[in-house]
């Protein structure tokens, strides 16, 4: 078994996120609920924020799916907590385009989330990745 | 028979996946096509591609012949009375989605009943959700036993005289379970509804036979049974179709058509609106000759002998549920998983990395899952060109992503 290929996807940060959450559960006072499905596979998720003064004061995100997608998720809300809705937003195509293999501004810093560029050769695990960034970008947009 | 010999026959079983030879485990999505199907396919696009049942010359008969001459292999295949009945369609889902319109859309009222079960395909539960909804009609769920099974008993429970139609898979897609759809029909015939068989999982692995059924309606795909994607049948008995109207209207489909009025066709080219599938008839054709060649009856044995030998070996892997009956009689080559701590897509990239195709996810059975209370699992499933040899490799990536998991961790 070619476990080196694995291992691009399968990264050490990326199983510490799966298996350790953060921000998991649900803001009691959050502004905003964002539910969220990956139909072809059963993954959901629930997505809680509380935005301030344009800003993303506090967020959460509760459910259920793959390594990929639950450290996905988890990474995500570290990211953006506390950032304004606008950099939240960049972050966001940032992401898309690097989780999508293409070129994409390394201005923005993604910190942890870069080990997630493994998952652009796993063309089959990309919707995993995207839902909690697709769930975070309808609520923002909103 | 020998699948080691039946593998040759499938040109794409002959490849490397990441760098390991293909272990194909996902038939019940759909399976893989042996080199007569693609061939009759081919032999018509190059030899006698032409539209059917019009003009009178050469290539348009050849191909009126050959979409006819499926038609009547279909109807040997699962024993129907005549080629009146065998309807060619897209798929089951269009199949049960016919009966659902016509059928259902012309005898369901305010306050019938449409009864299925808990594991039905989606394919078999959004038809009915909108019929009754449209209708006002109530949707009833048999339950299922402990192992997954359906009893009789709560089928007589759940079947009323209220009930109209009664729409129940032969072979589960997640489960393996095979249905007692014969014993269901004759109750829901007590009641005076109808029996729908979603035959989709069932007629690629054992001899189906309508007439013994007894069942009013039986939907399939070619596509599961080494056949093309984009061909289905719905089987319906003569005196129910001839009463139905077609839900499609166009060509091919009528027989006079006047300013403001129009009349159709009769059977079974009524509901074939638009020139219909031919090559994908031309190669369900040849799916079914290939098939019966080797036997309806040995690959149902094979499947049952591939099964077993599943399940033992899978039982010993230390953390692995498997879903459904744990008898092997009771069960279709199809082997439903969750590891311990390891999410079913985990699972199946792992293997992938090792050239096994399974697959992951919901398979189309929400409520299932939900009666499982699991949101998603692996499967596993068999067919005639699979080896004990494909399961132990099955077994053996089973072990490594547990390994591999632990000690990412």
């Amino acid at each position: 078994m070619s476990f080196d290929n694995l291992d691009t996807l399968y990264r050490q940060v990326i199983m510490d996120h799966y298996k350790k959450p953060r921000n998991k559960g649900m803001l009691e006072d959050g502004s905003m609920t964002i539910d969220m499905n990956n139909p072809t596979c059963g993954d959901r998720i629930r997505l809680t924020m509380k935005i301030e003064d344009g800003k993303v004061s506090d967020v959460k995100f509760d459910g259920d799916g793959c390594s990929i997608s639950m450290s996905s998720a988890s990474m995500m809300t570290q990211a953006i907590k506390g950032k304004d809705v606008d950099t939240a937003l960049a972050m966001s195509q940032t992401f898309s385009l690097m989780i999508q293999g293409k070129e994409y501004d390394d201005e923005i810093d993604l910190g942890d989330i870069e080990a997630l560029q493994g998952v652009s050769k796993f063309p089959a695990r990309i919707k995993c990745a995207t839902l909690a960034w697709k769930a975070m970008e309808k609520g923002l947009k909103e | 028979m020998n699948p080691y010999e039946i593998r040759k026959l499938f040109p794409i079983l002959d490849q490397e996946v990441n760098g390991q030879p293909l272990v194909y485990l996902d038939s019940a999505a759909t399976s893989q096509k042996p080199a007569a199907v693609i061939e009759a396919i081919e032999q018509y696009y190059r030899g006698y591609n032409s539209n059917v049942h019009r003009g009178v010359h050469t290539l348009g008969t050849k191909a009126t012949d050959a979409y006819e001459g499926a038609r009547e292999k279909v109807r040997k295949f699962i024993n129907a009375s005549s080629t009146e009945e065998i309807i060619f369609t897209r798929g089951t889902t269009t199949s049960l989605n016919t009966v659902a319109r016509s059928y259902g859309g012309a005898n369901v009222k305010e306050g019938d009943e449409i009864v299925i079960s808990y594991m039905e395909h989606h394919s078999n539960i959004i038809p009915w959700q909108q019929l009754a909804k449209e209708k006002g009609a109530v949707l009833k769920y048999i339950p299922l036993q402990k192992d997954g099974t359906i009893s009789l008993d709560d089928v007589r429970a759940t079947i009323t005289d209220a009930t109209k139609i009664v729409s129940i898979m032969q072979v589960s897609n997640v489960l393996g379970v095979i249905n007692p759809v014969k014993e269901i029909a004759k109750i829901a015939h007590e009641h005076h509804a109808v029996m729908v068989v979603d035959g989709a999982q069932s007629t690629p692995h054992l001899k189906v036979d309508v007439r013994d059924l007894d069942c009013d309606f039986f939907a399939f795909s070619g596509h599961k049974m080494v056949g093309p994607t984009g061909i289905g049948v719905l089987y319906g008995k003569k005196e129910l179709l001839e009463k139905m109207e077609p839900i499609e209207f166009g060509g091919e489909m009528i027989d006079f058509v006047g300013l403001y009025e129009s009349t159709w066709k009769e059977l079974p080219w009524k509901f074939e609106g638009g020139t219909p599938i031919i090559a994908g008839a031309v190669g369900l054709g040849a799916a079914i000759d290939f098939l019966e060649e080797i036997g309806l009856d040995n690959i149902e044995r094979h499947e049952h002998k591939l099964a077993a030998y599943a399940m033992e070996k899978m039982s010993a892997v230390e953390g692995l549920t498997i879903y459904g009956p744990k008898d092997a009689e009771k069960r279709a080559g199809v082997i439903t998983f969750n590891i311990n701590d390891v999410h079913p897509h985990d699972v199946a990239t792992v293997l992938d990395a090792d050239g096994i195709a399974v697959r992951a996810g919901h398979h189309c059975a929400q409520p299932l899952m939900k009666w499982l209370d699991v949101s998603s699992t692996a499967r596993a499933s068999f067919y005639l060109y699979n080896t004990e040899e494909d399961i132990d490799k099955l077994v053996s990536g089973l072990v490594k992503t547990k390994e591999y998991f632990s000690n990412v961790f």
